[in-house]
């Protein structure tokens, strides 16, 4: 079996010489010798049951319609056709809707956007599917459709009440203010792009029951939703996520409606069903980052200090309500970034459009909250003429009082004055900055930019019950052990972590150890794989499930020993032995201890639980400290720009980010780097084109473009905080996988920055987002004005 | 040879019923069980379908190419040797280099675009030409990962590009790709003569013509509809040639961009300019010269550089051959001076002589492996005095067809080559076209850009008059001194 090594030091060390333990060491990742030989296997992969099916979706060519009729039986005549299945086939629930029930699994009298499944073909081929579907006569009464986020706002086209929270007097702030700026802001949609496209393979089992194979980040809400689509119980579904090809959030809820589909097709054929869709379906029907529109006004003093904020968000939520309003909830927690906002009162509310329901993706609507204030930060440095370090710096969060963020929670062990002081020395900010204004002093086409940004980012579901996880670790008489948890693998090392943690609670080496595939009949009732938190939860459950079994073999092993069982706590279990530091020579090999117990009798199969502490959020006051803690983060971004084509360049990125005491420093830092590049796509090409009837137009990589190879900056230095543990968090370590993604906020500053030397000082740059070579290049023309 | 054979992982396979519009990658994953190789996208656009695909050379050595097997037909690999990721690894169980350094940089974390990545890796580590920095970027740019954010990625390429070691995949013989195949109610025929070409084309005036097939498979792929007959022009030796003379170059049609790549870098810098970023390397091996241009695409990459150089068309029929010049090759959206019976042989390219100024740009939303917003071609002849006596300007992207610039270039010539005369001729850009919006760009973005690859053009070409890519370039435009220090 393929296992990871440890990089810098393969082999434990003889007892004695100290325990070594795989944790806080640079771990590969546990997958990644099967990624390069091909063995990893995706659901797509799995060898075909015998008998199985596939299936297409019947999708609606209209964005609001009345579904008058739909005829299928010239469908159902088509060879190689073996069902072809409508909402009056649904035995249970027709809903797929995770929180609010408001999207059908298949539409029964009204479709809500261009692409929502009315019916679904089941065949022996994908080309019998096709011709299926080809065959289907749906009747279709068009209805006016709401397709942009204006039009809805314009006409007061809802999905949630307004959400708030407010400090102070905004007004008396702003009416005392210096400086007041005002202005609309606009952060786009992003598809996700994971790699691997939506998949579940469902396959009929005995006593009624189904076993699903799904690439989803959340197996216990796909089993519940099943279960309600068949009108069973939930032991009657059992999900396994062998392991995704990338989430990013694309896979928290909107798995469920293919596996919904799957699972249908299978119970009314008796046949195993696999519903996969290619890359266009994935992209015209799956929902996608939020796009924003904030109307602000910010008031400043002279100096920089910012006095007070108002702001009203709107995000397009979509036809239905999936997770948008916990999106827009994250978007007004961290409309303060890491700055402390004297006078605020900042609204949203999720508008409802004809498009699909937009959904969970990477920063949950904190990326479009933190984006806001930092465009304010900037637009402030550049009408007051502050220097935009110094005035952030001037912003941070404080002592006392202005260590509170409008939502009350108080920010403790803020991290970001030290980050910021310690990499402008190591990027070399100042001297650089003097390089990149003497550069664009010489140069008439080309000019560079260089910002610093920071990032704080709360750590926790919102929902606080969400905050749960279990684990089941399986240790056999031969001293190896299989570990399950409620987490699933989507790429983002969340496996290596759980292996390193579980081998340093047994003392084995990550060999001994099998991280197996999630599945819905080992650990019950998970909470997604999301918020960033799957570590931080599943970590601490794998802990007590590991701690709870090295417990039990501890008195083994003492009478094995011959240690007496008051000295028995002294026992270490480390490098694959268990053993008294004193005794080191008489170490014995941890599978005679696993060996022994089972003769003994010792139970060895354990789970592990928790729950994260004191966090609460009333909705009603929007009040309550939501966040067990912050992580943090700063990047310093250097870009250079063409004033002929817009075209822009990465040049350098220097980024030191808050990890804690990281798990595995080699899985964080590919974190950081991931995102970074992730959310430069979002902000610098990404951009999702819909027409006026709701047609998604960029829906395949021909036209929707993420950041490719010769994206990435040329010069690429990423470091994460040191003497950094966080208290209370397993092993002292924070989350990663949403933070750095904030960071490349500091290319749309730098990009600005470069922008600004086009024209003369003091003139504000208008810049939209995504900053795709157009939009700098008219940037740059506004500049460049007489 | 009237079935399917081909090598595979080693092994030497026959097929004779896989209808011959399937494509490579269905065929491993659906028929061959190797689930390896994924599909990502079914267009040649993110490289998780990557494998590699051994055939002879020019100079007859077998060389290991990286290619989309989403595209690719399995007729196409009539011959050739195919290796996907399952076979990389020794059978005493040792590492490929390419996958051990991938695993080791932690290159992978999904890993659903890993076993592209690796093919990709696979190909550089026996090419012995990446001796430069942006050779890797052009290896790598076909394989997308949403993950890592491809440092690492080019960190293990880094250690493995030109490694070339002596294994078992030095060893391999390609056959002939001779074919003449009929399965499912479809026909695939690989000549490898003209007189077996032309005796197909009049028994099935009906059939189409295919080389690399980046651009038909798509109908395939996307649009699920299969043509019925096909004519393979791969198997064309005259295709393939790149000649020299006095005089000029003659640029087989069948030439891969990728060979084209290579073999434009000393000999036409402004045609290598576009090269460069013309597709992904995968795209490269594949996509062909005569493809290009007989797409006849309005963006048409090839066609602004070459008809700037002032390039003519070979075409070919049964009776012989006939010479037009490029501009008069596009006919229409769409529509070339082909007759029936008859193919685009050849692209004749006269020398540029040192009163010359060339380069070809390409402007895109994203740099690499993207269909051009604008592209150009722009080149001028300036005599001893400073006055420019010859311009050809086309461009692609900005009408129907790739077109020259004519009231631009009547603006420049007999006037000095100034900034004076080229903002002269940049406004007059708006006399020749009309751009369109689409989702690649506005029609005044596209009408902006096209002028100031002029002013760029102008600029860049003050001290060198061919300048090449510069390493670290932040646009396909490198103006301003401190660039051409670089």
């Amino acid at each position: 079996m393929l296992k990871p090594s440890v990089g810098s030091q393969s082999g434990a060390q003889a007892p004695g010489s100290g325990p070594v333990t795989p944790l806080h060491q640079p771990l590969l990742h546990e997958s990644g010798l099967k990624h390069t030989s091909g063995e990893a296997r995706y659901v797509d992969d799995l060898p075909a049951p015998h008998g199985m099916l596939v299936a297409q979706v019947v999708s609606s060519p209209h964005a609001h319609a009345r579904l008058r009729g739909l005829d299928t039986r010239k469908a159902r005549a088509v060879p190689g056709v073996h069902a072809v299945l409508t909402a009056a086939d649904i035995p249970g629930e027709n809903n797929c809707g995770p929180v609010v029930h408001d999207e059908e699994v298949l539409a029964k009298d009204t479709v809500h956007f261009l692409g929502q499944a009315v019916a679904l073909v089941v065949g022996d081929s994908y080309e019998a599917c096709r011709a299926g579907v080809a065959a289907v006569q749906a009747d279709y009464e068009v209805l006016p459709a709401i397709v942009t986020l204006d039009d809805a706002l314009a006409k007061g086209s809802w999905l949630s009440d307004e959400h708030k929270l407010e400090r102070g007097d905004v007004a008396a702030a702003l009416a005392s203010a210096d400086v007041r700026l005002s202005g609309e802001f606009r952060t786009g949609g992003q598809d996700h792009f994971y790699l691997e496209t939506q998949c579940t393979l469902a396959i009929p089992v005995e006593d009624r029951s189904l076993e699903l194979f799904s690439s989803t980040q959340h197996p216990s809400e796909v089993q519940t939703l099943v279960a309600h689509l068949l009108g069973w119980h939930r032991n009657q579904v059992n999900v396994t996520v062998p392991r995704m090809g990338g989430g990013f959030g694309g896979k928290e809820t909107q798995a469920a409606p293919y596996a919904c589909l799957a699972s249908l097709a299978a119970v009314k054929t008796g046949r195993p069903v696999k519903v996969w869709l290619n890359r266009d379906q994935d992209m015209m029907w799956t929902g996608k980052r939020h796009p924003f529109l904030t109307r602000y006004e910010a008031g400043f003093m002279k100096d920089g200090s910012l006095v007070g904020l108002k702001a009203e968000l709107f995000s397009d939520g979509g036809f239905s309500t999936d997770l948008s309003r916990a999106i827009l909830d994250r978007a007004l927690f961290h409309i303060d970034n890491g700055y402390f906002l004297p006078a605020v009162r900042v609204t949203g509310r999720v508008a409802k459009t004809n498009l699909p329901s937009n959904t969970a993706f990477r920063g949950f609507g904190g990326p479009q909250g933190m984006a806001v204030i930092e465009h304010v930060l900037t637009r402030a440095s550049e009408v007051l003429g502050v220097d935009p370090v110094a005035l952030r710096r001037k912003n941070f969060y404080g002592a006392a009082p202005r260590n509170v963020t409008p939502f009350r929670q108080e920010v403790k062990d803020n991290r970001l004055p030290r980050i910021f002081d310690e990499l402008e020395h190591t990027s070399d900010y100042r001297k650089r900055l003097a390089e990149v204004d003497a550069f664009n002093a010489s140069s008439r086409w080309n000019k560079r930019g260089l910002a610093m940004t920071p990032v704080k980012f709360g750590i926790s579901f919102t929902t606080s019950f969400l905050n749960q996880a279990g684990a089941l670790a399986v240790l056999y008489a031969d001293g190896s052990l299989q570990l399950n948890h409620g987490g699933t693998e989507m790429g983002q090392g969340l496996h290596t972590k759980m292996l390193a943690i579980a081998a340093h609670e047994l003392g084995l080496s990550p060999q001994a150890i099998r991280v197996m595939a999630t599945a819905t009949d080992k650990v019950p009732n998970t909470s997604a794989t999301a918020a960033s938190s799957g570590a931080d939860l599943n970590g601490q459950a794998v802990k007590q499930a590991c701690e709870t079994l090295r417990e039990r073999l501890r008195p083994v092993a003492a009478r094995l020993l011959g240690v007496p069982a008051a000295n028995a706590k002294e026992l270490l279990f480390a490098g694959g032995r268990v053993f008294l530091p004193s005794r080191p020579e008489l170490a014995l090999p941890f599978e005679k201890v696993t060996g022994e117990a089972y003769l003994q009798q010792v139970p060895m199969s354990a789970t592990g639980f928790y729950k994260t502490p004191d966090i609460h959020f009333d909705k009603a006051t929007g009040r309550g400290k939501p966040f067990h803690y912050f992580a943090y983060g700063a990047a310093v971004s250097e870009v250079e720009v063409s004033g002929l084509t817009g075209e822009h360049r990465l040049r350098r990125v220097d980024i030191l980010h808050d990890v804690g005491a990281s798990l595995v420093p080699t899985i964080d830092k590919g974190q950081v780097e991931g995102a970074f590049i992730q959310g430069w796509g979002w902000l610098t090409i990404e951009e999702l084109k819909t027409d006026e009837k709701g047609f998604l137009r960029t829906h395949s990589p021909d036209t929707y473009k993420i950041p490719a190879f010769g994206d990435a900056p040329v010069d690429f230095r990423v470091a994460l905080l040191t003497n950094a543990a966080q208290d209370d968090v397993i092993h002292g370590s924070k989350a990663v996988g949403e933070p750095p993604f904030m960071l490349a906020l500091s290319a749309v500053a730098a990009l600005r920055h470069a922008v600004a030397a086009f024209g003369p000082k003091g003139r504000e740059v208008q810049l939209a987002i995504p900053c795709t070579p157009e939009a700098v290049l008219f940037a740059v023309e506004r500049q460049r004005a007489p | 040879m009237d079935h399917l054979r081909f090598n595979l992982n080693g092994t030497w396979v026959t097929e004779r019923a896989v209808p011959p519009t399937t494509t490579l990658l269905r065929y491993l994953r659906d028929v061959k069980g190797l689930p390896g190789t994924k599909e990502g996208c079914a267009e040649g656009d993110c490289g998780a379908c990557t494998v590699a695909v051994a055939e002879a050379g020019a100079d007859g050595k077998p060389r290991w190419r990286a290619v989309n097997s989403c595209l690719l037909l399995l007729p196409m690999v009539q011959g050739k040797h195919v290796v996907t990721v399952e076979a990389l690894r020794a059978p005493d169980g040792a590492w490929h280099p390419a996958q051990e350094a991938l695993a080791r940089a932690l290159g992978s974390q999904c890993g659903y675009c890993t076993p592209g990545v690796v093919m990709s890796m696979f190909e550089a580590t026996y090419r012995e030409d990446l001796d430069q920095p942006w050779k890797l970027d052009d290896q790598l740019c076909g394989n997308l990962c949403r993950c890592t954010g491809y440092r690492p990625i080019r960190d293990a390429a880094q250690k493995i590009a030109g490694a070339c070691p002596k294994d078992r995949f030095t060893a391999c013989a390609p056959e002939s790709m001779e074919l003449h195949y009929q399965a499912g109610g479809q026909r695939f025929v690989t000549p490898v003569t003209f007189d077996a070409l032309f005796d197909e084309l009049e028994r099935h005036p009906d059939a189409r013509f295919v080389v690399g097939g980046t651009d038909l498979s798509l109908e395939i792929t996307k649009r699920f509809v299969a043509p019925p007959k096909l004519v393979s022009l791969e198997g064309l030796a005259p295709l393939r040639v790149l000649e020299e003379s006095a005089a000029g170059f003659r640029i087989g049609a069948g030439v891969p961009i990728s060979e084209l790549e290579a073999w434009s870098e000393r000999r036409l810098p402004s045609l290598h300019r576009m090269v460069r970023y013309f597709g992904a390397r995968q795209i490269k091996h594949r996509g062909t010269v005569g493809g290009n241009l007989c797409t006849a695409s309005p963006i048409g990459d090839l066609a602004p550089a070459l008809m700037s150089l002032g390039a003519s068309a070979v075409l070919r029929g049964r009776a012989g051959e006939r010479t037009v010049a490029l501009e008069d090759f596009f006919v229409g959206y769409r529509k070339t001076a082909l007759s029936p019976g008859e193919l685009l042989a050849a692209v004749l390219v006269p020398r540029v002589p040192d009163s010359a100024r060339a380069v070809s740009y390409k402007v895109s939303k994203r740099r690499e492996l993207d269909i051009s917003s604008v592209s150009a071609g722009l080149y001028v002849e300036v005599d001893a005095k400073g006055v420019v006596t010859l311009a050809r300007l086309a461009f692609g992207g900005m009408a129907a067809t790739p077109k020259r610039a004519s009231a631009a270039e009547a603006a420049l010539v007999g006037q000095p080559w100034t900034e004076a005369s080229i903002e002269r001729a940049a406004q007059a850009l708006s006399k020749d076209f009309t751009p369109l919006s689409d989702h690649r760009g506005s029609k005044e973005y596209r009408a902006l850009v096209a002028a100031n690859l002029l002013r760029g053009f102008f600029d860049e070409t003050k001290d060198v008059k061919q300048p090449r890519l510069a390493p670290g370039h932040a646009a396909t435009v490198q103006a301003g001194a401190e660039v051409r220090g670089a």
